[in-house]
C-alpha cells in the first residue's frame, strides 16, 4: 500500500517534471527565436527576402545590408550622440545618485530625514508630460545635449539600491577613517565608493541601458535637430516610415538611398546594430544585477 | 536630537584631540580640518559647552560636506520633479506661452468641462483601462507562474541558461521590440506562416492593421518583454522560503502541486500583495511607448492613451492647457488608487507599502 503510494508519487512527479521541461524550453525558444530571425533576415540578400520564409538561417548570405547602412549619415550621428549620452549620462547618474544615497545612509545626517521622504515621494507622483514639456522650454533645454542628461540624473530608486547596499556595509570603517582625520567627502570617495563596486556595477548597467534606450525624449525635445539625433530615434522613423507604407515622409534621405534594396533586410541590420552593444555587454554584467534587484525589492 | 548631535560632536572632538603616538601626522590633518570646517564652534574646541543657539548652525557646519553633497540634489529633484507640478496651474489658466504667468487669463475648471465632454476622451480612457487591466493580469500571474515552474527545476544548468535569456528581452528598448514584433507578425511573417501550415487559418491575418487584435498585441509584447525580469523578484522571495519545510511536506505525502499551493505561493504572498499595490498605482500610467510605436494610422482607435492623448494635443498642436488637464487627471486618479489600494490592503490584509 505504502509502496505503490510512493510509486505514484513518483510517477507524477517524472510526468510535472517532463512537462515543466517542455514548457519552459518552449519559453526559451519564444524568448530567442525572435532576435534569431532578425539576425538572420539582416545576412540575407536584401531582394531574396522579399520572397519570404527566412526563419533561422539566411538563404543567400551577404554582408551587404551592413555595409549600405554604415554608408547613412544621420545614422553615424545617431551613434555618436547615443555613445556620448551614454557614457556622460551613466557617469553623471553614478556620482550623483552615490553622493546622496552616501549621505542617505548616515545615521547621524541631521537631514536625512526630509532629503529621504523628499526623495521618496518622486516615486508616487509625476506632473505629466505637458508640464515637463513646458518646463524644459522655461530651462532653455530643448535643442540640447543636456536634456537628455539632466532630466534623469537623480532616479529615487537607484539611490535607495546603493543606500540600503551601503547600510551593509560596517560603519566602523567610517568611524575610524574619522578619527584618522578623513571629512566626509574623503570618506565617502576613499572607502564608501570602492566599496560600492558591485552595487555600482548594477546602477550602471541600468542608467547605461535606460541611456541607449530611450528614444523619446530625442522625439519630443530635439526631434528636429539632426546634430543631436539618437540611434534608437532613427530606427523608430525608419520603422515607422515604412510600416505606414509611406515610406517618403520621414527620412527623404533615407528612403531615396534605400530605393533599391528591400527595405525588411534594411531595417533589420539597423536592429542589429542597435541591439549589439547590449547584447555584448550583457553576458558580462549580468550576474551584478539580479543581486541589485532583489538589494532594491527587499528595501523598497 | 540637538543635543544629541552635540554630544556626538564634542564626544567626537574629546576623541580625536587625544594625541595619540602613531598618527601625529594624521592627527595635525585632522586638526586643520577641525579649523576648517568648525568655524562657528570653536568654543566648545577651548572645552566650554556649546551655546545653544549655535547647535543648529554648529552641526550644520561640522556635516558640512553632507550637505555639499545632498543639497545640490535636493534642489536638483525640486526642479525636475516638483516644479512640474507648479505647471498644473496651466489647467486652470488659457495657457499662451508668450505671456508671463500674472498675465495668463484664469478660466477656473473650463479646460475639465471640456474634457469631460469629449467624446475621444472616453475612447482613450477605455483604451487605457483595458490595456492596463490586461497587462495588469497577465503581467502578473505569468512571472509568478515563470518563477514557480523555474523553481520546481531539477537541472540547474538548464535553470541558470532560461533564467539568463528570460531577462535579455528588458535590456532591448521598445523601438527594437516593436520593430521585430511587426516583422514577426507581417503578412508573410513567422506567425502567419506557421498558422497558414497548421492549417488553423486559411489565409494570413494582417494583425497590425486590425484594431481588434491591438489590445492582445502590445499585453503579448509586454508579457515577452518583461516576464524574466519581473520573475526575478520572486524567485528571491522564493529561495527565502525555509527549505525544511519542503521536506517535511515531502514526508507527509505532498505532491508537486500540494507544495506549491501550500508553501512556495503562501511563501511568497507578502511579496505578491507589495507588488501588487504598486501595479494598481500604476494602472493608468502604463506608458505609451508600446502604444506608440505598435500603433498606427489603422488602429487608433484602440491604441490611443492617455498619455498620447495628452501628446498630441498637449503638444503637437500646443493646446497645452487642455494637455496639462489630462496629464493631471491621469496622475490624480493614479494617486487617489495608490492611495487607496494601500489603505484597504493595510486594513485588510495588514499589507502595505508606505
Amino acid at each position: 500500500m505504502a509502496s505503490s503510494k510512493a510509486f505514484n508519487a513518483t510517477k507524477g512527479e517524472r510526468a510535472f517534471d517532463v512537462v515543466n521541461y517542455i514548457i519552459l524550453g518552449l519559453v526559451l525558444v519564444i524568448t530567442l527565436y525572435p532576435f534569431l530571425n532578425v539576425l538572420a533576415i539582416s545576412l540575407n540578400d536584401s531582394t531574396d527576402t522579399v520572397r519570404g520564409g527566412i526563419y533561422i538561417w539566411p538563404r543567400e548570405f551577404t554582408w551587404e545590408n551592413y555595409k549600405t547602412i554604415f554608408g547613412y549619415t544621420s545614422l553615424i550621428q545617431g551613434f555618436k550622440i547615443s555613445i556620448l549620452r551614454t557614457v556622460i549620462g551613466t557617469l553623471l547618474g553614478l556620482l550623483s545618485s552615490s553622493m546622496l544615497a552616501f549621505t542617505l545612509s548616515r545615521p547621524d545626517f541631521r537631514s536625512r530625514k526630509f532629503v529621504s521622504v523628499f526623495l521618496a515621494m518622486t516615486m508616487y507622483f509625476s506632473g505629466g508630460m505637458v508640464p515637463v514639456y513646458i518646463l524644459m522650454r522655461d530651462l532653455h533645454l530643448l535643442g540640447t545635449f543636456s536634456v537628455y542628461i539632466l532630466p534623469g540624473m537623480v532616479s529615487a530608486f537607484n539611490v535607495f539600491v546603493i543606500r540600503s547596499f551601503i547600510d551593509g556595509l560596517p560603519y566602523a570603517l567610517q568611524e575610524s577613517a574619522k578619527l584618522d582625520g578623513a571629512n566626509d567627502f574623503v570618506i565617502y570617495y576613499k572607502i564608501i565608493l570602492p566599496l560600492c563596486k558591485p552595487v555600482l556595477a548594477t546602477i550602471a548597467l541600468f542608467l547605461a541601458v535606460g541611456q541607449w534606450n530611450s528614444w523619446f525624449d530625442t522625439y519630443l525635445y530635439n526631434g528636429n535637430k539632426a546634430s543631436l539625433t539618437t540611434l534608437q530615434y532613427e530606427l523608430m522613423k525608419i520603422l515607422d516610415s515604412t510600416q505606414q507604407g509611406s515610406a517618403m515622409t520621414n527620412a527623404n534621405d533615407l528612403a531615396n538611398q534605400m530605393a533599391n534594396v528591400s527595405p525588411e533586410s534594411i531595417k533589420m541590420a539597423i536592429t542589429i546594430v542597435v541591439t549589439l552593444p547590449i547584447l555584448i555587454v550583457y553576458p558580462f554584467l549580468q550576474k551584478y544585477f539580479v543581486g541589485g534587484m532583489t538589494l532594491g525589492a527587499v528595501k523598497a | 536630537m540637538e543635543t544629541l548631535t552635540a554630544n556626538m560632536s564634542s564626544a567626537n572632538e574629546s576623541v580625536s584631540s587625544v594625541p595619540t603616538e602613531q598618527s601625529k601626522n594624521k592627527k595635525s590633518g585632522s586638526d586643520r580640518f577641525r579649523k576648517h570646517s568648525n568655524l562657528p564652534g570653536n568654543e566648545s574646541a577651548n572645552g566650554l559647552p556649546p551655546k545653544k543657539r549655535g547647535g543648529v548652525l554648529r552641526s550644520i557646519a561640522q556635516q558640512k560636506y553632507l550637505y555639499l553633497m545632498s543639497l545640490p540634489f535636493v534642489i536638483w529633484l525640486f526642479v525636475f520633479n516638483y516644479l512640474p507640478l507648479w505647471g498644473w496651474t496651466m489647467a486652470f489658466q488659457n495657457y499662451k506661452p508668450a505671456k508671463s504667468f500674472s498675465e495668463q487669463k484664469w478660466v477656473g475648471f473650463d479646460n475639465f468641462v471640456k474634457l469631460f465632454h469629449d467624446d475621444q476622451f472616453y475612447l482613450v480612457l477605455r483604451n487605457t483601462l483595458a490595456m492596463s487591466v490586461l497587462g495588469l493580469i497577465f503581467g502578473f500571474i505569468v512571472p509568478i507562474v515563470f518563477a514557480i515552474l523555474l523553481n520546481e527545476l531539477r537541472g540547474m544548468a538548464f535553470k541558470r541558461v532560461t533564467q539568463t535569456v528570460s531577462y535579455l528581452p528588458h535590456f532591448v528598448s521598445w523601438v527594437v521590440v516593436a520593430g521585430i514584433i511587426s516583422n514577426l507578425l507581417s503578412i508573410d511573417g513567422v506567425i502567419n506562416q506557421i498558422l497558414v501550415h497548421l492549417h488553423i487559418i486559411s489565409e494570413p491575418i494582417q494583425f497590425m492593421a486590425k484594431g481588434n487584435w491591438f489590445w492582445g498585441i502590445v499585453t503579448a509584447s509586454d508579457v515577452w518583454k518583461e516576464t524574466g525580469w519581473n520573475a526575478i523578484i520572486y524567485l528571491a522571495a522564493i529561495t527565502g522560503i525555509d527549505k525544511e519545510l519542503y521536506e517535511a511536506s515531502r514526508v507527509d505525502g505532498a505532491g508537486r502541486f500540494r507544495q506549491i499551493w501550500n508553501i512556495t505561493l503562501p511563501g511568497i504572498r507578502s511579496t505578491i500583495m507589495v507588488l501588487f499595490i504598486m501595479s494598481i498605482g500604476h494602472l493608468l500610467s502604463i506608458g505609451f511607448e508600446k502604444q506608440m510605436l505598435l500603433g498606427n494610422s489603422l488602429v487608433t482607435d484602440y491604441s490611443q492613451v492617455l498619455d498620447l492623448y495628452a501628446l498630441n494635443y498637449g503638444i503637437k498642436i500646443a493646446h497645452f492647457s487642455y494637455g496639462t488637464a489630462i496629464s493631471m487627471f491621469n496622475s490624480v486618479i493614479s494617486i487617489i488608487l495608490l492611495f487607496t489600494v494601500n489603505g484597504l490592503f493595510k486594513k485588510f490584509a495588514k499589507e502595505s507599502i508606505m
